[in-house]
């Protein structure tokens, strides 16, 4: 097989411009936060500080809720929908035209790729708000109930794996239904969140109809916490969706929560082996593996493991890693240390438990947070690394004989994210798409993502839909709902 | 002439199809709600007063029986499910007089809320292969890919029913559950008990298999937090949770969060439970909090 050299060809950084500290935006303005203690947000690929960020606290929070309930009662729920539409169509156009700058800084801070960046979470942002900003006015046409109105102030927690993306996934729907927001983006991966503030201020939008916090747990607390909060969406681990589940149980707050995930790539024999080990790794080696739909069991049928998991291998080896900000790269950096020795542990449990292990074996470069992509085989159901959300790029490879016998390994967990079918066989994908416990069911295909198509999970993977009409069944009240 | 000794009727449990006692082997005595001039409560009957282990029990039959339920064709649950309001109309004089004695209504009314139950369920029973062209679709996502997405059954519900509307109360949250696949455990109106098991009789006597529907009397506060907690239940309505006797909806929720259960609130605002008025025409509301739209994708292509 010929071994293609690649020269660097990095994307530049001049696009972006950092400040050396951030504020709040609270109300429509950038202020100081009120005595938190300010935190830095590195390059997980080259462990320079980007930026210091300040840590909202409870009486932060307060204010950014009671500038959202302001904006809400006195000019969001009284606008139009084609007017709240226009505001959105706005905010779409202006991601559109700075696309390239949210790309670089995206990759900067979060370690992705900048292929995927460019061409996978900034366009699907934009799209997005184009999406929802045609909805804001159709609203009784989406058999959503009766007289369906806003439910006022959301709470919006999201994760550092898709920032932007998981930002436009909360803020889009909210505003379209009439609600205002105060969102607080992940730790490690503040800054397109709070480009996207000066965002709306280019768009002109309503002070206070979209507010940012930025913080840790304590600051996401206190936004569960608030009882001038009204609906929560949360995207992040199971653990702490349960934990908002519990603290919001009994009150009258509302909650969507997009949790964890153990999808199951399931390959038949009559599958394309190459379309097959395609998916595979675009299935679990995407963005870092950091996707909650990532799959990252492989059930393979017996007959074909050994040729699947050698051709698996012999791909992952001309999988390029390293510098995110290469636009030739294929897998960047783990976002964080405490990402990184997550990954670490687990797959050193999964080796200790008695699975083969295997990586590809590439060099890594000397400073950052890097993986190398892993395989495990001789995985048992048992083990840990077929258990747990491992959030890396890391695959365990199962097999199975049976169409049955490969429901029941892929059910055999308490998500219900993803999982995927790879077969020729069109009754088998429809039959075996019927029986998988899972929101999402990508067959011959993985990790597409569209605003038209409702995504969430069953049982642990938590509850709620998000994007499509179904997404919008979440900021709405209908019929005689107080 | 001497007046005739009627023969009475045991009520008991209703549960994987078949009528046990409680295997606690206690029962409690049910009254008549008081109507007109009578002082003194009438005793109606011994009602089974269920436990914890019969509640598991129900769980472990409602959970066997959920992946058959779902996988009938729509048009045959629809079918089974309009049986049931045939075997109703049938059984018209039974359910009159236990809603009238349950619930202290006069004879018209009685039979105006025996009417109502039976055209809801037919209302419902109408729903099961519909609901899925209503609430699903095609996605036009921007590629070459077919995306639909579909409602599925939740699994297995447990129902805290109404304390108040023991018949159309009782339809009005066990029909919607039911309809699109899910199996479910409920737990009858505590001092209002008879309706339920007479409705379970009616499922019994018609085509609806053992487990879909199982019915566990006795007190709300002991047995629902049994229900809240376990870990193989996916959901919960909480609407009987209204003026239930030392039972918090805050608590059951709070229980419910440990394996994400999906929760019907009861209605009312703030921490206070209202029952709500079962006469209004439902919206989909109570189909939808028990179903999980699912989305598959496949590549277009020659």
């Amino acid at each position: 097989m010929p071994t293609f050299e690649y020269a660097p060809a990095p994307e530049s950084r001049a696009v972006v411009d950092i400040a050396s500290s951030h504020g709040l935006f609270i109300g429509g303005e950038f202020v100081e936060a009120t005595g938190g203690k300010p935190f830095k947000t590195v390059n997980p690929a080259t462990e320079e500080v980007l930026s210091e960020v300040s840590e909202a606290t409870a009486d932060d929070v307060d204010a950014a809720v009671r500038a959202a309930r302001s904006a809400y009662t006195r000019v969001w729920s009284r606008m139009s929908g084609a007017d709240r539409g226009k505001y959105l169509y706005r905010i779409a156009r202006i991601l559109q035209e700075r696309a390239r700058e949210f790309a670089v800084l995206e990759t900067l801070d979060n370690g992705k790729p900048i292929k995927e960046s460019r061409d996978v979470d900034i366009p699907l942002v934009a799209a997005h708000f184009f999406y929802h900003a045609g909805w804001a006015d159709k609203l009784g046409y989406a058999a959503l109930g009766e007289n369906p109105r806003p439910l006022g102030v959301v709470g919006q927690v999201i994760p550092w794996n898709f920032p932007l993306l998981m930002l436009a996934w909360k803020v889009a729907p909210a505003l379209a239904c009439g609600n205002t927001v105060v969102l607080k983006p992940a730790e490690t991966t503040p800054l397109t969140a709070l480009l996207f503030a000066e965002v709306c201020q280019q768009a002109e939008l309503p002070p206070g109809v979209v507010n940012i916090v930025t913080g840790a747990g304590a600051t996401g607390q206190a936004i569960v916490d608030h009882p001038g909060i009204d609906k929560l969406a949360f995207t992040g681990s199971t653990n702490v969706g349960k934990m908002i589940a519990r603290s919001i149980a009994g009150t009258r707050k509302k909650a969507t929560l997009e949790l964890g995930g153990k999808g199951a790539n399931i390959i038949f024999d009559d599958a394309p082996v190459d379309q097959a080990v395609e998916g595979i790794v675009n299935g679990i080696f995407f963005n870092q593996g950091h996707v909650c739909c990532a799959g990252s069991r492989i059930l393979v049928q017996e007959n074909v493991a050994d040729e699947v998991v050698r051709r698996l291998k012999r791909r992952l080896t001309t999988l390029r890693v390293g510098d995110p900000m290469d636009k030739n790269t294929d897998v960047g950096a783990i976002n964080s240390r405490a990402q990184l020795t997550r990954i670490e542990e687990l797959t050193a449990a999964g080796a200790a438990e008695g699975a083969e292990r295997w990586d590809s074996g590439c060099e890594l470069p000397g400073t950052g947070f890097w993986f190398r992509p892993t395989v495990f085989t001789d995985v048992s159901q048992s083990h840990r690394i077929a258990q747990e959300e491992i959030f890396g790029p890391v695959v365990s490879v199962l097999t199975f004989r049976t169409p049955g016998e490969a429901v029941a390994k892929a059910n055999n967990t308490p998500y219900g994210l993803s999982a995927g079918i790879w077969t020729e066989k069109g009754s088998r994908i429809l039959w075996m798409a019927d029986q998988l416990r899972a929101g999402v069911v990508w067959a011959n295909t993985f990790n597409k993502f569209d605003p038209t198509s409702p995504f969430g999970g069953y049982k642990e993977s938590g509850y709620g839909r998000e994007g499509g009409r179904h997404g919008l069944e979440a900021y709405v009240k209908t019929g005689g709902d107080q | 002439m001497s007046a005739r000794v009627d023969v009475r009727k045991t009520y008991k449990l209703y549960i994987g199809g078949k009528f046990p006692r409680s295997e606690s082997g206690r029962s409690y005595e049910v009254m008549a709600a008081p109507s007109g001039r009578r002082a003194t409560p009438r005793f109606l009957a011994n009602a089974a007063m269920g436990s914890r282990k019969d509640a598991r029990d129900a769980v472990v039959a409602a959970r066997k029986a959920q992946p058959g339920w779902a996988g009938a064709t729509a048009y045959n649950r629809g079918q089974v499910l309009y049986r049931v309001a045939e075997v109703m109309e049938g059984r018209r004089a039974q359910l009159v007089q236990d809603v009238r004695d349950s619930e202290g209504l006069t004879p018209a009314r009685a039979e105006a809320v025996v009417s109502a139950a039976i055209d809801r369920w037919v209302w419902y029973a109408g729903w099961s292969d519909k609901y899925a062209q209503v609430l699903g679709g095609l996605n036009p996502v921007a590629g070459p890919y077919f995306d639909i997405s579909a409602p599925e059954p939740t699994g297995v519900v447990a129902v805290l029913a109404p304390q108040a509307s023991s018949l159309l109360g009782l339809v009005s949250v066990v029909a919607p559950v039911v309809v699109s696949g899910n199996t479910c455990v409920v737990l009858a109106s505590e001092d209002r008990p008879l309706p339920a098991i007479d409705l379970a009789e009616c499922l019994a006597t018609s085509d609806v298999p053992g487990g879909v529907v199982n019915v566990v009397t006795g007190r709300t506060a002991e047995v629902a937090p049994w229900l809240a907690s376990h870990r193989d239940v996916n959901a919960i309505d909480l609407t009987g949770a209204a003026g239930a006797d030392g039972v918090e909806w805050g608590d059951l929720e709070l229980a419910a969060a440990d394996n994400l259960k999906r929760v019907l609130r009861p209605g009312g605002s703030g921490t206070e439970a209202v029952e709500p008025d079962f006469e209004a025409t439902p919206d989909l509301g109570r189909m939808t909090a028990f179903l999980e739209t699912k989305t598959v994708w496949h590549p277009k292509g020659r």
